[in-house]
């Protein structure tokens, strides 16, 4: 089948985020204006808002999480764009990436030349246990939750499908949490912004403060190992190998070419973009990869006619460890049974061929479902444009790929993008 | 009416497990086996089902140890200390199911792995349950 290409240009012309943590103060609208306001000061030709033609905003589940449904015309109206059309997006994880793609497809019909693209989840107002149970939401309530699976759970199984399929030291994991913590170290938006080391340091600090015997760890991997410090949640992913409950908001800017020109001197365009759907993880053919995410990367790979090998950074769906190595695979920038020791093998670092999550991935940034996939977009701008600063790759970055799964694959959406 | 003459739904397949059997429906046009059972294939898209008995049996294809779990589980007693294992097991008809993997009293089975082959049980769980067979 012919690859389908965009009909119009579609350019990202401004990106921003608030902060993701814990801000049990913050209500998700604020969240959201500060992802706006972020961005704003990213157009570099000046922003009035009133050309803004239409929102599409990515969130998993406001009613569950605050009680609040129709979250979309709320969120327009109060960052001033009512009455223009505000769409809710909606595909667990990927409900950003998804709305990502809802504004390249309205540029792209023709409809409108300035779309604004948002993401925000507010989870932190519910107790743990009732954001499980919300998050649990996001798997089939039928036939998977009564077996009584958790998120951690499911990519835990995964996990022990994947060191079947390609034996090696689960250990490896801990070479991601590494390196997205080191890299979400120099993230001053990020929830852990400490990298395991700074981590222990802490840790030790404190159990000296308590007249604690202080901690034998001898190295980062030795703290990862220690049951007490790094508590296993489901076998085997533990603590430091799942991303955190999050608040957050990210918000990108889409122009037409035409529009485009007038927003920004040097903006980022959209050359890739893909989509799939999937059933419940056992209904698949392979528990060892996520084929809504092959699939969505073919398709983002054929429109924009490049290939794994091309891509020279990558922020990737790290809901837990064990998705970056699996996510490396189904994009086909590492081979099967390989991703595992990309991070170890220095490959996916900041200094590395193929530069993997240097905002600090989920992991580190943290996981604030809606906004998740959005945010990865504005890593992807900052460091295309040089602005990254500490955590900046080494390599010049002109090609690069945003990687977004929803639950354990029931949705994917891919994006590539270019810079001149 | 007998249950092979009822319509293949959701409430009925609880019926058949509540019954002791594992039953899913087999496509009378292109010989799909769909489990969970549904009324129209989506794979020919035709709406010709017919209910087909499982055996019951397959193979452990992934699996974990779950410490923190579902609020339904933690009010079972499953704790840190006590944790209950989650599975996808692969019936040897060919679909997978979800399923708590259940080994003596309320405890997983020792010695899980990859592969290992396990027999469904009834009776012990919400949702399906496989212990080793």
């Amino acid at each position: 089948m012919q690859a389908r290409r965009l009909g119009r240009g579609v350019n990202v012309v401004g990106a921003g985020m608030s902060p993701f943590g814990s801000f049990p103060e913050k209500t998700s609208r604020e969240l959201f204006s500060e992802a706006v306001q972020a961005m704003r000061a990213t157009v570099e030709r000046g922003l009035d808002p009133r050309r803004i033609e239409a929102l599409y905003v990515g969130c998993f589940s406001s009613e569950l999480f605050e009680g609040q449904g129709q979250i979309a015309p709320l969120l327009a109206e109060w960052v001033g764009l009512a009455p223009r059309p505000a769409t809710r997006v909606e595909a667990a994880c990927a409900s950003g990436g998804v709305a990502l793609r809802q504004g390249i497809l309205a540029i792209t019909a023709g409809l409108y030349d300035v779309v604004l693209v948002g993401g925000v989840e507010k989870m932190s107002g519910l107790p743990l246990p009732e954001a499980t149970g919300a998050l649990a939401t996001a798997a089939d309530v039928l036939y998977e939750i009564p077996a009584g699976f958790t998120f951690p759970g499911f990519y835990a199984a995964m996990a022990s499908a994947y060191f079947a399929r390609y034996p090696a030291d689960p250990s490896l994991l801990m070479d991601i949490t590494i390196k997205n913590h080191e890299n979400g170290s120099h993230n001053p938006k990020a929830q852990l912004n400490r990298s395991i080391a700074q981590v222990m340091q802490r840790a030790r600090q404190k159990a000296a403060q308590k007249g604690q015997p202080e901690p034998g760890w001898l190295d980062e991997r030795d703290f990862l190992r220690d049951e007490h410090a790094n508590p296993t949640i489901a076998a085997p992913l533990r603590l430091f190998d799942c991303s955190p409950i999050t608040d957050g908001a990210a918000a990108v800017l889409l122009a037409s070419d035409d529009a485009a020109a007038g927003l920004c001197g040097s903006p980022l365009r959209v050359i890739g973009s893909g989509q799939a759907s999937a059933g419940a993880l056992h209904s698949r053919g392979s528990l060892t990869s996520i084929e809504a995410a092959q699939a969505a990367a073919r398709e983002a790979y054929e429109m924009a006619g490049v290939r794994p090998a091309d891509i020279q950074m990558a922020e990737v769906h790290d809901c837990f460890t064990i998705a970056e190595a699996i996510a490396l695979e189904d994009l086909g920038i590492c081979p099967p049974g390989s991703g595992i020791r990309a991070a170890g093998e220095g490959f996916s670092l900041r200094g590395g061929p193929c530069p993997v999550n240097p905002s600090g991935g989920l992991k580190a940034k943290g996981h604030p479902v809606g906004a998740s996939g959005l945010g990865q977009v504005v890593e992807i701008w900052q460091q295309m444009r040089g602005e990254a600063g500490a955590r900046q790759v080494a390599r010049p970055v002109s090609l690069a790929l945003a990687h977004n799964v929803g639950g354990t694959g029931q949705s994917s959406a891919v994006h590539i993008f270019e810079r001149r | 009416m007998e249950m092979e003459d009822l319509p293949v739904t959701h409430t009925v397949y609880l019926q058949h497990l509540a019954a002791g059997r594992l039953t899913a429906a087999r496509c009378q046009h292109c010989r799909a086996l769909l489990l969970p059972p549904r009324g129209v294939c989506p794979a020919c898209y035709h709406a010709e089902m017919a209910w087909e008995p499982l055996s019951g049996r397959g193979t452990l294809a992934a699996f974990t140890l779950i410490a923190v779990g579902l609020p339904a589980m933690a009010a079972q007693g499953y704790d840190r200390q006590h944790p209950y294992c989650s599975g996808v097991v692969r019936l040897d008809e060919g679909p997978s199911v979800s399923a708590l993997i259940v080994g003596e009293g309320g405890a997983p089975p020792v010695n899980l792995r990859v592969g290992m082959p396990l027999k469904i049980v009834f009776g012990r769980a919400a949702g399906l349950a496989f212990q080793p067979a």
